[in-house]
């Protein structure tokens, strides 16, 4: 009986003896009806979840302005050790958006990354390359280090030991109107090559720049044509 | 409304012998007035099957205390949102007012040290009854089938109560919770290829912006709890289905009319 149906049943819906159907006709009012709610809902719900999930989404593509702050004149930056200046690193958050930068004159006998234009001061941030938490420079031992799970930076700020996987990132600087002005972030690997901001823990070395994509939105400063 | 089991204070006691039509008791007025409210009801949505399917189920002998660990982490999740609402009606998620208004909660609110400490010390007790509960489930083999689903629904209950607990770590907004929530969301950045991305979603940006805190609030207090409500409806819901199983140690008793049928 089954069989038998399964063979007579044609595509044309007037073949198949369904009441009002048209010569050619091959969806069903049912089917055609059943589809055009399902799409209708579709619609419907997209129509709600899309810019929801927008507009939560938005923020992940947004361009950062390019921002730079005067810290002091350079007289009061020496080559031998770091002056820590407060920067404001998210504008109208109060303490939250505040970072402290650790400042000095660069040092030709210490400093091994190529001179030009934007690292005639050398800006370190604080922002520990393990996890993030505050790191502090340590006069006594000429060392930057972190008070959450042991990470030690050299006076370069290049790793000494602990978990951190790559030096600590810096701030491009330049001098405009005998001020020293600190640009915008930019994260380095162990040879001190400049990358475009990172997050902690994203080591820059080997596979780790193609494991942490870079950001579409924050991009370093092109490389000075001097 | 013959099939509702009343309990004995409730049910219309038989009529002593030449009382017929005498004088009631006003107590028995409102038991009546009661019952027939309830069955007004129940006629129009038959909530009272439903009520005996929940309630009047089998349970199988050696049912003991291990069994009350579900529950017990239901009342913790119901001790977290009643306090959680009373607790943002004083909370206040912007990055320059947020430290500030859990202040005034602790300090100055009447009851407000009580009810935070009720809600911060819950979490904790929630997540350690979650584990009691799901060694409970494991160590009595109640997840094998017909119960394999549940378990998969506890266990998203489980990560969605991680959620919880950290995205409410960041509400009190002191240096603590800051930095706890700067490294949180680090480790979210190291997964690789889609960490970055994961990480600026959570920051709503590349650094710990105006509407990070904000941010967090909304998952904390709308997106996981509605998420969490609904899934513990199927937890609940498949528990009541298939029911509880017997404790391990208990040995399976000899059904004397089946192995007849079979010999």
């Amino acid at each position: 009986m089954a069989d038998d149906r399964r063979k007579t049943k044609s595509k044309y819906t007037s073949d198949r003896l369904i009441p009002g159907s048209f010569e050619g006709e091959t969806v069903t009012r049912r089917r055609f009806m059943t589809g055009t709610v399902n799409i209708a809902g579709a619609v419907a719900v997209s129509a709600i979840a899309l810019p929801a999930l927008g507009f939560a989404l938005g923020p992940v593509f947004e361009r950062t302005e390019l921002k730079w702050q005067a810290v002091g004149t350079p007289d009061e930056f020496p080559e031998t050790t770091y002056v820590p200046k407060v920067i404001t690193i998210v504008a109208g958050i109060g303490q939250a958006g505040k970072s402290t930068a650790y400042v000095r004159k660069r040092n030709p006998n210490i400093d091994t990354d190529k001179p030009d234009k934007y690292n005639q001061y050398v800006a370190i941030s604080t922002r520990c390359m393990h996890l993030g938490c505050p790191v502090r420079f340590v006069e006594a031992a000429s060392r930057f280090i972190c008070p959450c799970h042991g990470g030690v930076y050299n006076f370069e700020g290049l790793v000494d030991g602990g978990p951190p996987v790559r030096p600590l990132d810096r701030f491009y600087t330049r001098v405009r109107n005998g001020q020293v002005e600190l640009g915008p972030r930019y994260s380095v690997n162990s040879e001190l090559h400049r990358f475009s901001p990172r997050d902690p823990a994203q080591p820059l070395d080997g596979i780790g720049q193609y494991l942490y994509p870079s950001r579409p939105t924050v991009r370093k400063l092109p490389p000075p044509q001097s | 409304m013959p099939n509702l089991p009343l309990p004995p204070a409730l049910k219309p006691r038989p009529k002593r012998p030449g009382e017929e039509n005498g004088p009631t008791h006003p107590a028995h007025h409102a038991a009546e007035a009661g019952i027939s409210a309830v069955d007004w009801i129940d006629e129009r949505t038959a909530l009272s099957g439903a009520g005996r399917w929940v309630m009047f189920r089998k349970v199988p002998k050696g049912t003991n205390w291990f069994y009350t660990l579900g529950s017990a982490t239901l009342f913790a999740f119901l001790n977290q949102a009643i306090t959680g609402v009373f607790l943002a009606m004083y909370y206040d998620p912007s990055p320059t007012r947020a430290y500030e208004s859990a202040r005034y909660i602790t300090n100055d609110a009447f009851l407000g040290e009580f009810v935070r400490g009720m809600h911060k010390w819950g979490s904790t007790v929630m997540v350690i009854l979650i584990f009691l509960h799901m060694a409970r489930t494991f160590f009595f083999g109640a997840y094998k089938y017909p119960r394999e689903l549940n378990w998969v629904i506890g266990v998203a209950l489980l990560i969605l109560t991680f959620v919880m607990a950290l995205t409410g770590y960041l509400l009190p907004f002191d240096q603590r919770s800051f930095w706890a929530t700067v490294v949180a969301v680090n480790i979210t950045g190291t997964g690789p290829i889609i960490g970055p991305y994961l990480a600026d979603f959570m920051r709503a940006g590349p650094e710990f912006g105006a509407t990070t805190l904000s941010r967090f609030y909304s998952i904390h207090m709308l997106l996981v709890p509605g998420a969490i409500i609904a899934l513990i409806g199927a937890h609940l819901y498949l528990v009541t289905k298939l029911g509880t199983t017997a404790p391990p140690w208990l040995r399976a008793e000899v059904d004397g009319e089946f192995n007849e049928e079979r010999l």
